[in-house]
């Protein structure tokens, strides 16, 4: 009787948390999720048939995105920014600012991918069901990854947005080297997941939980009692299986072997998804881990800056000092093995591959910062909280540019060697403009987006040193960075040489690429944004730090 | 809200014209309504458009033209910042758009439009892709005026990046035969240098503090604007004074009132054995002297400008080298003041052995143009010599008159190497372009082909010889008196590379103009001067004797500004620099003195 009423108590509890707290917070997913069903009914019934799967992909999406933009306009602008803080599902997620951040900047950016991938022509019409409700599928899972509170839910989510990638990869059905891509990434990915999920068991069995703030608190109380002795050693070892399940889904050194694979084998506009949202998502995971673990404030629900949060944050400096060292020398063995990959590379999508793996890296030294001065000063993390949530936001515009003008030429020139560019500027002077545009920008020169980017993150490591936080190690990051970027600007400026300067190949149909054309007004609409974003940051920027109100 | 949000600044439209105008234009020639084979209206757009903008840049800097002066033209003889334009850009970094012009950009800013226009007006010759050319030239235009006219490090930081990309592209297409080499040797160069720009510049902002300074010094560095009524202007400066965090700033002139305080934040803060303030000097001056450019890190430029076509190779040498020296006294000096006092054997050692270097470098050339180019570096040494003799005589006597010398003539040396440099590398490109080569050894006896083009040439050449009566000649003379007083060796030793100069000059005219008859191929294609190279040439040598004959126009700008911020400086050194520990000393003393 008494069990039965408790049981009763606890259901209806969980019920009136569920649709009360989690649901409304959850619209987002829950439109991708209702997409997904809508899409594989497509294929189904007879009646929908005919159904453009991009339209109700789009319709879809549009759905979610306007969830996430009221979820994050409605988010507490100024104010205390724990106030905004929600635990979802009984602590599986986590709803804050970084959240309503990561989903509306994935959403947004599907919605733009949808667009470029229907004018592109990949998938064809037989495809688009399946493409889309991979992509959906996957997208889901990098917005689970970008509120995961949970040992459990970080695994799912990981999973869930690598397995319909995987399938991704392979969806050139024909061309071996698709199929090749595939199976690279799902064993490579099987194998990353593998040692992840060793590591997670590892933590969750020293420490008693799964739940992430929790195993904080855990922490904290072993920092107090002196060191935990030997589980030291095991919990040392278990986040370093963590971060390399975390390196494979950023493609960080020495985990990003099957980057430039598949980005050759797989079709541009995949490289595209990958590239940006799986790395938006891998970023948003790596705060969340390193933040929950490391600087519990928010995460425990004690204002920042009390009295009660000093002694444990105190407690967690080793844990923090630990992570900052292997946050940092991944992302400067990111970076630079990623800039001097990609000198040789005579493939587009493979140098492209090459440089997402840099990009990695520079996001990563924004992390570091972060978690750097997280314990010394709060003011100083939110500011390289902010400055990577701005660097993915324009990374959206930058590197989607780059693939749809990579998969656009694909189309016209049949093929995705440089050297097929050669004398482009001759016969298509508009396309020119818009890849150095693109290219300019991801070398990190003003005034276009990248170079603010760039910049957002090179002050916050000076921050960090000017504040006397891990000074060496944001030192040589900072040496580290300012070095790749100059040696970052010879393999960008080899595929402008070769389009401008080198003389057009003679076989070549000259099949003109007009910016006034379809192909040619996708190109343009994401070009804008990254000159738009270079002079007049302000608003994005903005944005950017109610992201990383998080981090206090 | 602060009135200086508002658009109706007198300076605003003029300064932001002179700026952006090109761009615009370039904007609209890059649209598919202006059709590619219409070539001569791209090229007369062109030049109008740089000559709207030189007469613009005049308007600004020669009123009596004009008619009465406006609130927006520039007042002679006023030492501090003229016509300075301030609009709120991204306020979260505290970044403006801030412009402002004294006696020390505005000749730089008439000299880049000046040049630019001569430039214009020698791209006829170019025949390949003239649409993309122009637009090319006219951003880059833009990228040059814009780093002269910024007052905030961001700005100009930005105005600076922007000059690269068009610079590549103009001699990686146009260029030489090794110009792909050429235009990637350049990008590499200047980027490290600008990379560790960045990194001073953000060592800079995040040890800045604008609480540290008074109201006056927050109303005379525009971070409160001068033209606010007195009650805004307390509101505003308390508003300063009341901010709980640090209040980090970009402008220029907030980060050398910083720079020069007793407690600098620059000076203090120490970073792995030096002072912050040292290491960003250093960082800057890297930075600035790979422009310039000195010697370890000149060897772009040989390169750069061989390959490049004549009106860039103009540019180049005209202007863009300017922006290294401009810099380096806009910016190093001020903001650092310290560092540049205990560096200054640096800064004068890179320059004379730039000096040295240079000119026996250009002796041993056999390319005409590679030989134009080494006398730049050479020539650009005074101007670091010139900057850097912070006099520090006999122990502790500062000769403050003896720096604002080496100063002014360094700035006169930058303004008569635009015209002379500008000049010599076009006279070369009237020879190139008849005869298709170079070589100082298959030339002569082209004074008898060519005798008006002849005797233009060996004007521009003897001004860059610094021959009396010319304008090289003011700008050397004046460093090298000046350097005398910083150290006797140097002072020598720049004085005779005058002889080098006068050898390596004489000798090049002497194989290619003078001589009996013509020695290399091509000799039919020797025609006389076109009316169009005419109307180039003529200017530049008009001015090259008037700036010999009458040096007091030029430096009737300069003076004032340079004179002031030497004043400054020197009065900083007695104030803070020789007082470790300032209050207690002068109390200490006052007495003891007063006893005697």
């Amino acid at each position: 009787m008494n069990l039965a009423m408790n049981l009763g108590t606890l259901i209806s509890e969980t019920l009136a948390n569920t649709l009360d707290v989690s649901a409304p917070l959850f619209r987002p997913e829950l439109c991708l999720a209702a997409t997904i069903v809508l899409l594989l009914l497509c294929r189904m019934l007879p009646v929908l048939r005919h159904a453009d799967s991009a339209l109700v992909a789009l319709g879809g999406v549009a759905f979610g995105l306007w969830y996430a933009w009221s979820d994050f306009q409605s988010l507490p602008a100024g104010g205390d920014p724990l106030s905004g803080r929600r635990e979802l599902f009984t602590g599986l997620l986590v709803y804050d600012s970084l959240t309503a951040y990561l989903r509306l900047l994935l959403l947004g950016f599907l919605a733009l991918y949808i667009v470029f991938t229907r004018v592109s022509g990949i998938p064809d019409r037989e495809d688009g069901a399946d493409f889309y409700t991979l992509v959906l599928g996957a997208t889901l899972g990098m917005c689970l990854m970008a509120s995961a509170n949970h040992l459990l839910m970080l695994f799912m989510a990981v999973e869930m947005a690598s397995v319909p990638s995987y399938a991704l990869a392979g969806l050139l059905k024909g061309r071996k080297a698709s199929s090749e891509a595939a199976l690279k990434y799902a064993v490579y990915g099987a194998g990353a997941a593998g040692i992840m999920l060793y590591g997670l068991s590892l933590l969750a069995g020293t420490l008693g939980t799964c739940h992430l703030p929790s195993m904080a608190a855990e922490l904290a109380r072993a920092g107090h009692a002196g060191g935990a002795g030997g589980s030291v050693m095991v919990l040392s070892l278990a986040g370093l299986m963590l971060a390399v399940g975390l390196a494979f889904k950023l493609s960080a050194v020495p985990f990003h072997f099957w980057c430039p694979d598949v980005f050759e084998g797989a079709a541009a506009e995949v490289g595209a998804f990958l590239s940006v949202a799986s790395k938006a998502a891998a970023v948003a995971l790596l705060l969340r881990v390193t933040f929950a673990l490391g600087i519990p404030a928010g995460s425990l629900g004690i204002p920042a800056g009390g009295d009660a949060v000093a002694p444990t944050l105190a407690a967690l400096a080793d844990t923090r000092h630990f992570m900052v060292y292997v946050v940092a020398l991944m992302a400067a063995v990111t970076c630079t093995l990623g800039n001097l990959a990609a000198y040789g590379q005579t493939n587009m999508k493979r140098l492209l591959a090459y440089s997402t793996v840099a990009h990695a890296g520079y996001l990563m030294m924004g992390v570091a910062a972060a978690i750097a001065m997280a314990g010394t000063t709060t003011g100083g993390a939110r500011d390289a909280v902010t400055a990577v949530a701005f660097y993915l936001g324009t990374y959206v515009f930058m590197n989607l540019g780059a693939f749809a003008i990579v998969a656009l030429l694909r189309n016209t020139l049949r093929s995705e060697e440089i050297s097929a560019y050669a004398g482009l500027v001759r016969t298509s002077p508009g396309i020119v403009v818009a890849t150095a545009v693109v290219l300019v920008s991801l070398i990190g020169l003003p005034p276009l987006a990248g170079f603010v980017s760039k910049f957002l993150v090179f002050s916050s490591l000076v921050e960090a040193i000017a504040a006397g936080a891990e000074r060496p190690l944001m030192l040589v990051l900072l040496v580290v960075g300012g070095l790749n970027t100059v040696i970052s600007l010879f393999y960008y400026l080899r595929v402008l040489k070769v389009m401008t300067f080198d003389p057009p190949s003679e076989e070549r149909a000259t099949d003109p690429f007009p910016l006034v054309s379809v192909p040619g007004a996708v190109v343009t609409a994401l070009v804008l944004p990254v000159v738009a974003l270079g002079l007049f940051w302000s608003g994005l920027y903005a944005a950017a730090q109610l992201a990383g109100a998080f981090a206090s | 809200m602060d009135p200086a949000a508002s658009l109706v600044q007198p300076a605003l439209w003029p300064l932001t014209a002179i700026v952006f105008l090109p761009a615009l234009v370039a904007a609209f020639l890059s649209l598919p309504i202006v059709p590619k084979a219409r070539e001569e209206f791209i090229r007369w757009t062109t030049l109008l458009t740089t000559a709207v903008v030189f007469v613009l840049s005049l308007w600004m800097a020669w009123p009596q033209l004009f008619g009465a002066a406006g609130p927006a033209q520039f007042r002679l003889g006023e030492p501090g910042m003229q016509a300075v334009v301030k609009l709120p850009w991204i306020k979260a970094f505290g970044i403006e758009y801030l412009l402002g012009v004294d006696g020390i950009s505005l000749p730089l800013v008439v000299l880049t439009t000046f040049l630019s226009m001569l430039a214009a007006a020698a791209s006829w010759p170019i025949t390949k892709h003239v649409k993309a050319y122009h637009i090319l030239f006219l951003l880059l235009v833009t990228g040059m005026l814009g780093v002269f006219v910024s007052l905030d490090f961001f700005l100009f930081y930005v105005f600076w990046e922007v000059m690269l990309l068009p610079m590549y592209f103009l001699i990686g297409i146009w260029g030489g035969p090794r110009r792909e080499y050429a235009a990637i040797k350049f990008f590499l160069y200047t980027l490290l240098g600008s990379v560790l720009m960045l990194l001073a510049i953000l060592m800079l902002y995040f040890t800045s503090d604008l609480r540290q300074l008074s109201p006056e010094q927050l109303i005379a560095s525009h971070v409160v604007s001068p033209g606010l009524d007195a009650a805004a202007q307390a509101d505003a400066v308390r508003a300063i004074k009341d901010a709980k965090a640090p209040l980090h700033t970009f402008n220029l002139l907030a980060l050398a009132q910083i720079g020069q305080l007793p407690a600098s934040p620059f000076a203090a803060t120490q970073l792995w054995g030096m002072s912050l303030e040292k290491w960003a000097f250093l960082l800057l001056l890297v930075g600035f002297v790979i422009k310039v450019p000195v010697v370890p890190v000149h060897t772009w430029l040989p390169d750069a400008h061989v390959e490049a076509p004549t009106p860039i190779s103009m540019i180049l040498a005209g202007v863009l080298l300017k922006l290294g020296g401009y810099g380096i006294l806009r910016i190093c000096y001020p903001v650092c003041p310290g560092a540049g006092l205990d560096f200054a054997w640096l800064v004068c050692g890179l320059g004379v052995v730039s000096m040295v270097y240079g000119a026996f470098a250009a002796l041993a050339q056999k390319d005409f143009k590679r030989m134009v180019a080494y006398s730049s570096v050479s020539h650009m040494g005074y101007v670091m010599l010139g900057l850097g003799v912070w006099s520090a005589v006999a122990g502790h006597e500062y000769r403050w008159d003896a720096w604002a010398q080496g100063v002014n003539g360094a700035m006169f040396q930058m303004l008569a190497h635009g015209i002379s440099s500008a000049g010599m590398f076009f006279m070369v490109g009237v020879l190139y372009d008849r005869v298709h080569h170079r070589n100082l050894e298959e030339f002569g006896g082209i004074f008898n082909r060519m005798p008006v083009y002849s005797g233009l040439a060996v004007a521009v050449f003897f001004a860059g010889l610094g021959l009396p009566g010319l304008c090289g000649f003011i700008g050397e003379v004046l460093v090298t008196l000046s350097s005398w007083n910083y150290s006797r060796v140097l002072a020598v030793v720049s004085a005779f590379t005058v002889i080098l100069t006068a050898a390596y000059i004489l000798w090049a005219i002497q194989r290619v103009y003078l001589g009996a008859e013509y020695k290399g191929p091509h000799g039919d294609h020797l025609t006389a001067i076109t009316p169009r190279e005419l109307a180039i040439a003529t200017p530049l040598v008009f001015f090259a004797i008037l700036f010999g004959v009458a040096p007091q126009i030029l430096f009737n700008y300069v003076t004032p500004s340079v004179n002031r911020q030497v004043e400054t400086l020197a009065d900083w050194t007695r104030r803070v620099h020789d007082a470790p520990a300032p209050p207690a000393v002068a109390s200490a003393a006052a007495p003891a003195a007063a006893a005697r």
